[in-house]
């Protein structure tokens, strides 16, 4: 029964009910969490919007945590933050999003070829694969012994099944291909590594210059305007992830709209296949609730880390970690908890902790033997571009790869507006033999070489606005020069132009071996000329 | 038996209720039988926490009496609000009877269905060149006007209104427009302009003035937006929806939040602050298979000229970009005084180019800006060295800057550019720098353009 109402926030008298209990808030059964619990008095975060529920509604819980559903269908799909699937809603309540609707995450209708990977007989434990589906051409759904399920195989199917049908019998347990997973637990690796391969993104500022490692994490900071949400996209794109998870997190509409039409029409460099085939897609923009907002990322990190363990690389996007850090903070407000730094709730940097360390990238459960990795970029839209606010703050101290945007990069339309003085990568270490072997010998020192001049460059724009560029000595010129086609050739990229939108990492050590071997040219000239 | 705890602020404290539900509407009737409208807060046990929309001036302890409406606050709608006039609240201005609804509509609305939106990329042209060349708005975005204390915000959104439309086809137009709090003169100041040019028998206005009950802001934009949303969804028309000015809304806000003693976020504002405007920016939009649209242009006034203030540092985040105001363009006696370099439009480059506006649209653009901030950065390096000390390039860019300000801001309040002339004046302009300079522009364009414009 509820006792409060003030915004997402209920509380209620709910019996038995456990803390993280998905239940059922008043006549039309809007979905909440339990996240507190104080005497018989439960605090529920609830979903969906609160207006007109009264003192006296009942709360019913349903005994089990939010959990979000993985199985073949994930893939294409666009899901809310509790994975309700966007597309369904629509279809059921229209162009706007009603209350208390209950959809399946997944299709139960829809049929898909299972082909087995073990035989009767065979002992199987959890992460074992047991069967296939191919769900697009460029995924193959691996579908895996479930947690906690292990014996011989007594029964195991083939052909077509919808995925809450039986395809194999483990010991006395039934296995389908749907699995339910509490959205707030982390799957775990069998075995955690450190990063060795780079994540190609195409994008030659962050190849080059500030890589990073698959499963390795980012953040992607700066103020409106500089372009945090086109460079998540053009990872998303481009990136050379098997999996890649969106998780738009309080953002505009209009921006999932976006991908949404654009993903089926772009091709994946590798295969030719539509980008929207290795995607998952999640949306909890600025206007929906706010509660759903919160368990967005966790809902992303849930698939994401399914998808890991079946042994692919995948890549998390989400954008913008600072709104999931408001959600935060509004419930935290609403619980009336003690405020830490500028409101946050204390516990923002253990959150934000928690959340990006579950990159990684390692050996993935059961047989056979495979290598999986979940990559993680988060972007973060500090207010007024200031980065010494709370979440920027909380992010650095875990993520390893800074992408800094700057807006006065923006403003002279020098896209991506990553800064190269302010960011850093510190991944080079662990890339190196990838580099060495893969590109080229010399890669890493073209990339020191270039990082040299354009903050000696840096240096020599003090000295000419204080006193013209007349004082500078040739070769002082040269590196001007050098610099500025370092930053109008190389670094200067454009997101919407066919060729220049994605470069290789053979054509990037080439383009950055062809400026700096005219400089090096050059500079000799002028020692002879000397 | 209701009894009043407490009035504060604008908030009204009452317990012995029983079923009263969280955000319904609530009549507050005073002692003089004059009735006040409310909205329910929060509820605890038998207590419920009531915003006055009208302020509580008047009101006592002993005789309040309530009235719980079981619903939220609704706005009527049918065909007929078009050319009508109404308070911040929804009640007639202009003299004339009530609307007779077709259908009454809560005015929070439901969030759109990210599936459910269509992109926005129809080009509209407001035949003002920084906004169609540099920053162009497209149809269903949201292009909020960042302004300053005695910048010409007015001029430039009544100079949009009256000017925009889509290259295509015509198609049935309404614009919608919110006073929040502004004072009378700046209002009449619109509707005199849409008298003039008869927007007005398509428009609909809420009118809430400084004058008026601040909390009753609140409301306003929400029954704007209702209007437009049953314009554009249900009537399929294209609507122009101009709100000013959201920092006198964001005041409001805060003012509640204060009386409820919140947690206060930056600058005394509540940390909901970022999710409250996108409930009511989020509402721009377009629906796949609907016809009409919701193009929003909310104004806002920067307090001392400062964007990484809360309310446009928030508004940005949420908003496909922004028109900012330059004061120092202003003060150079140049109108429009959009500053380009910070002002931008996210949508751009999916509303441009060939079979919209023209293929060389895009490159041109970018080479504006770039070789506009090199200007302006030149002319910075003059005010310490001096003109004599200025490279021939440089001094190349800082003529291409003046001349940039001169011919491509500034435009007559009346003058109506094509998007063909705008872009004929940034040829004209480009020819001022050496061709080796345009590396934003692909070489064939150029040989194609350069010289017909």
């Amino acid at each position: 029964m509820i006792k409060k109402v003030a915004g997402p926030l209920v509380v209620a008298e709910i019996p038995g009910a456990r803390k993280g209990d998905l239940v059922k808030v008043g006549e039309r059964h809007l979905i909440g969490e339990v996240i507190e619990l104080k005497g018989n008095l439960a605090s529920v975060q609830v979903y969906e919007e609160t207006a007109g529920l009264k003192v006296g509604d009942p709360v019913v819980s349903t005994g089990a945590p939010l959990s979000v559903e993985l199985g073949p269908g994930l893939i294409g799909a666009l899901f809310d933050g509790i994975e309700r699937p966007l597309k369904t809603l629509f279809e059921k309540s229209g162009a706007f999003i009603a209350r208390g609707v209950e959809v399946h995450p997944l299709p139960r209708d829809k049929k898909w070829e299972f082909a087995p990977r073990v035989k009767t007989g065979d002992k199987v434990e959890p992460g074992d694969i047991l069967g296939e589906v191919q769900e697009t051409a460029l995924v193959s759904h691996k579908i895996m012994c479930p947690p906690g399920v292990q014996g011989r195989v007594e029964k195991i199917k083939a052909g077509s099944f919808t995925i809450e049908e039986e395809v194999a019998l483990v010991g006395k347990t039934p296995v389908t291909m749907l699995q339910k997973w509490p959205v707030r637990k982390r799957r775990i690796l069998c075995e955690k590594s450190p990063v060795k391969y780079p994540l190609v993104t195409g994008q030659r500022v962050i190849d080059t210059f500030f890589p990073l490692g698959k499963g390795g994490a980012a953040c992607v900071p700066g103020p409106f305007g500089a372009g945090k949400t086109v460079i998540q996209h053009q990872l998303a794109k481009w990136a050379d992830a098997d999996i890649i998870i969106f998780v738009g997190c309080g953002e505009r509409g209009n921006e999932m709209t976006d991908v949404l039409l654009e993903f089926p029409h772009l091709k994946d460099p590798k295969t030719g296949r539509p980008l929207l085939e290795r995607t998952v897609l999640i949306a909890n923009t600025s206007n929906m609730p706010i509660a759903a907002r919160e368990a967005s990322v966790y809902t992303g990190s849930a698939i994401a880390e399914y998808f890991r363990d079946m042994g692919y690389h995948v890549a998390l996007m989400a954008d913008s970690t600072s709104r999931w850090a408001e959600a935060l903070r509004e419930m935290s407000g609403r619980l009336e908890e003690m405020p830490g730094e500028e409101g946050y709730p204390a516990y923002l940097g253990s959150r934000l902790a928690d959340f990006y360390e579950r990159a990684g990238f390692g050996q993935c459960l059961g047989n056979p033997k495979r290598e999986g990795s979940l990559t993680i970029i988060g972007s973060v839209s500090p207010p007024g571009g200031d980065l010494s606010e709370p979440v920027v703050q909380n992010t650095l101290r875990i993520t390893k790869v800074f992408w800094g945007l700057d807006d006065t990069l923006a403003h002279k339309r020098h896209f991506p507006a990553i800064n190269w003085l302010l960011s850093y990568s510190l991944y080079v270490d662990n890339l190196k033999t990838f580099f060495a072997a893969e590109v080229a010998e010399d890669f890493l020192a073209l990339r020191e070489q270039a990082l040299k001049l354009l903050s000696r460059e840096a240096e020599l724009e003090e000295i000419v606005r204080l006193v013209g560029i007349e004082s500078l000595s040739p070769r002082e010129q040269l590196i001007l020069k050098t610099a500025k086609s370092l930053r109008e050739d190389f670094l200067y990229q454009n997101a919407y132009d066919e060729v220049d939108q994605y470069t290789t990492l053979k054509n990037q050590h080439q383009m950055l071996k062809d400026i700096l071997s005219r400089h090096d040219q050059a500079e000799k000239e002028i020692a002879e000329h000397a | 038996m209701p009894k009043v705890l407490e009035i504060a602020g604008p908030l009204v404290l009452a317990e012995g209720l029983s079923g009263v539900g969280y955000d319904e509407l609530v009549e507050v009737e005073l002692r003089s039988g004059e009735i006040r409208s409310g909205k329910v807060l929060e509820v605890l046990d038998d207590k419920a926490l009531i915003q006055v929309f009208e302020g509580t001036e008047g009101l006592d302890v002993a005789t309040l009496k309530f009235r719980f409406r079981g619903r939220g606050l609704e706005l009527p709608v049918s065909r007929d609000l078009i050319g009508r006039i109404f308070s911040g609240l929804g009640r007639p201005l202009d003299g004339a009877p009530p609307v007779i609804p077709s259908a009454k509509l809560d005015v929070n609305g439901d969030p759109i269905n990210p599936y459910a939106r269509d992109y926005p990329d129809d080009f509209i042209q407001t035949g003002i060149s920084t906004i169609d060349g540099l920053n162009t708005l497209s149809r269903g975005q949201k292009l909020p006007i960042f302004s300053g204390a005695g910048l010409p915000h007015a001029h430039l959104a009544a100079q949009i209104a009256r000017q925009a439309r889509v290259l295509k086809k015509e198609e049935k137009f309404a614009v919608v427009f919110a006073a929040l709090g502004i004072t009378f003169e700046e209002a009449e100041f619109f509707i005199d302009n849409f008298k003039g040019t008869g927007a007005i028998e398509n428009a609909v206005l809420f009118i809430n003035l400084a004058s008026d009950p601040a909390i009753e802001r609140i409301a306003t934009p929400r029954l704007a937006l209702t209007a437009a949303e049953y314009l554009a969804f249900t009537l399929d028309m294209h609507v122009l929806v101009i709100m000013t000015d959201l920092t006198n809304y964001c005041e409001s806000l805060r003012e509640v939040s204060a009386a409820r003693r919140e947690v206060p976020g930056r600058r005394g504002y509540p940390g909901y602050l970022y999710t409250d405007l996108a409930t009511l920016y989020e509402r721009a939009g377009r629906i796949k298979d609907k016809p009409g649209s919701i193009t929003m242009i909310p104004i806002l006034t920067m307090p001392d000229d400062d964007k990484t203030h809360p309310i446009p540092d928030l508004t940005g985040y949420i908003t496909e970009g922004q028109i900012i105001l330059g004061r120092e363009l202003e003060r150079a006696g140049i109108y429009p005084p959009v500053d380009p370099l910070p002002s931008l439009s996210r949508l751009r480059d999916k509303a441009i180019g060939p079979g919209k506006t023209r293929e060389d649209h895009a490159g041109v653009a970018n080479q504006l800006f770039a070789a506009y901030a090199r200007g302006r950065e030149v002319r910075e390096l003059v005010v310490i060295l001096g003109e004599a000390a200025l490279s021939e390039l440089d001094r190349k860019y800082l003529n291409f800057a003046q001349a940039f300000e001169d011919r491509f801001i500034r435009q007559g309040e009346r003058e109506n550019r094509s998007i063909t002339e705008t872009l004929k004046i940034a040829w004209d302009l480009l020819k001022l720098l050496p061709r080796e300079e345009l590396k934003r522009i692909k070489s064939e364009i150029i040989d194609k353009y350069a010289d017909q414009g």
